[in-house]
């Protein structure tokens, strides 16, 4: 899949791009009229609370990117029967359960503090709630079935059907449902799945870096439970 | 697969369904039990349009999660699942097996329906007609859709009866927010036109869902 250098250059960049973003994101002050590339803007009714948007987007997106490889390794295995790409699936469903849950727990602080309740069922909350119950969900019918033929096939089919559902929650949702994050129902901005984001330049440049950042460290985390799931693998067969 | 093996199938199921009444009296049941235990819940209460939708489509939920994985257990219980691989192809036997939970979900709906007029007299009433009719027929085939391509997904499990509904609801959300949308405004005397988003959401839901769980379904039905 990927060389040892590549795995190298993933593992490092993931730590040096989220260090850099974790302090940068921090450190840099806030001014009401940003002069230099020091100063970040303030944003009416975030000011300090904007600074979540560097973490809690970038790790969103991880979620649905895990999702997608998910799906795609179902996809394969249900096309070529062959096990690496059913453990190359469950190893990112297995990622991406993790993801969702920081996602909601990043969001729901955040929501706490900005918004005055950790959960208010804004449409996109409905998402996030709708992806954990989905991996719950898989992760139930896979231990349920226990010839591996089955389970691999079963699931795959079970995350595309699931994934089906994907875009009404992503396009169609957001727009009948009036909510709180910025792209609902009645958004001054318009609705719909992409955000304009009212970021300076200098955050957009770390938020970016930042989304980079998180992908990396998925792919490297990613490699690292493919590996390992292989090595059980063929040790079970070994034994049995 | 052609149209006279669909209903050929479609005959036997309800043949086999006749003969036994299994889902049926199991679903008779479930309704009036799940309804007596909201009244219990409500005592004299007037809910609004608002919770007596969503109140209605949970009953539906629960009870259709209750029968329509009979469907393919029963299959694989008598063990004619090999029989049924011999004599039809996948897709004959998918298109018949929805086509058998779309009725059973229909006539489930209008069960709850007629029992939601009969105790709540006074606020249960169906103002706009044609977008009631329009949510339980258009839901009726987006329920059918989804949990068809799910009871063969679970036919094959070990824990059959607790998995359905965990399996079911993710897929189900997007189809229950707008059935219970709709039917508040059916409830409200909101003109047509205000459900027409509803519906176009529940007809690409019914057509993704059944294009879906066409192109997948060879694979379940084989394993």
């Amino acid at each position: 899949m990927f060389g040892k250098n590549d795995m190298n250059a993933a593992k490092y960049g993931s730590i040096i791009l989220i260090t850099f973003v974790l302090i940068a994101g921090l450190a840099i002050p806030l001014s009401p009229s940003p002069q230099s590339w020091l100063e970040f803007p303030i944003i009416p009714g975030l000011e300090e609370k904007a600074r979540n948007i560097l973490y809690h987007v970038p790790v969103a997106w991880t979620t649905v990117v895990a999702f997608l490889v998910g799906t795609f390794y179902g996809f394969r295995y249900l096309k070529t029967k062959n096990f690496d790409d059913d453990i190359k699936s469950v190893s990112a469903a297995g990622l991406g359960f993790m993801f969702c849950l920081l996602a909601t727990i990043t969001g729901a602080i955040w929501a706490k503090f900005s918004w005055g309740s950790f959960w208010n069922w804004d449409p996109r909350e409905t998402s996030i709630f709708v992806l954990l119950l989905i991996y719950g969900a898989y992760f139930a019918l896979r231990s349920a079935l226990e010839t591996e033929e089955k389970r691999a096939t079963l699931s795959a089919v079970y995350s595309i059907i699931a994934g089906i559902t994907v875009p009404f929650f992503v396009f169609v949702m957001p727009r009948i449902m009036s909510g709180l994050h910025p792209g609902a129902k009645g958004d001054p901005d318009g609705a719909g799945p992409v955000v304009q984001f009212k970021m300076s330049p200098n955050m957009l440049v770390i938020f970016l870096l930042g989304l980079l950042g998180f992908t990396l460290f998925f792919i490297w985390l990613f490699n690292l439970r493919v590996r390992l799931a292989r090595l059980e693998y063929q040790r079970s067969a070994h034994h049995s | 697969m052609s149209v006279t093996a669909i209903f050929a199938l479609v005959r036997k199921d309800i043949h086999s369904e006749l003969r036994t009444r299994y889902a049926l009296n199991a679903l008779v049941m479930f309704v009036v039990v799940a309804v007596a235990t909201i009244l219990f819940a409500l005592r004299s209460d007037q809910p609004t349009s608002s919770v007596l939708a969503g109140l209605y489509w949970v009953v539906v939920f629960f009870t259709a999660m209750s029968g329509l994985s009979r469907t393919f257990v029963s299959e694989e219980e008598r063990g004619t699942t090999m029989t049924l691989q011999l004599v039809a192809t996948p897709s004959t036997v998918y298109f018949a097996k929805l086509i058998f939970n779309t009725a059973l979900t229909f006539s489930l709906t209008i069960a709850v329906t007629a029992l939601y007029m009969a105790v709540f007299s006074s606020t249960f009433v169906i103002q706009t007609m044609s977008t009631f009719l329009g949510t339980v027929i258009l839901g009726s085939l987006g329920f059918a859709s989804a949990s068809t391509i799910i009871a063969a997904i679970v036919a094959k499990a070990n824990t059959r009866a607790t998995l359905y509904p965990v399996l079911s609801f993710p897929v189900l959300v997007v189809l229950l927010m707008t059935v219970m949308s709709a039917t508040t405004k059916a409830l409200d005397g909101e003109p047509f036109a205000s459900a027409l988003g509803d519906f176009q959401i529940l007809i690409g839901y019914f057509l993704a869902m059944t294009a879906g769980s066409y192109l997948l379904f060879e694979y379940v039905w084989k394993e």
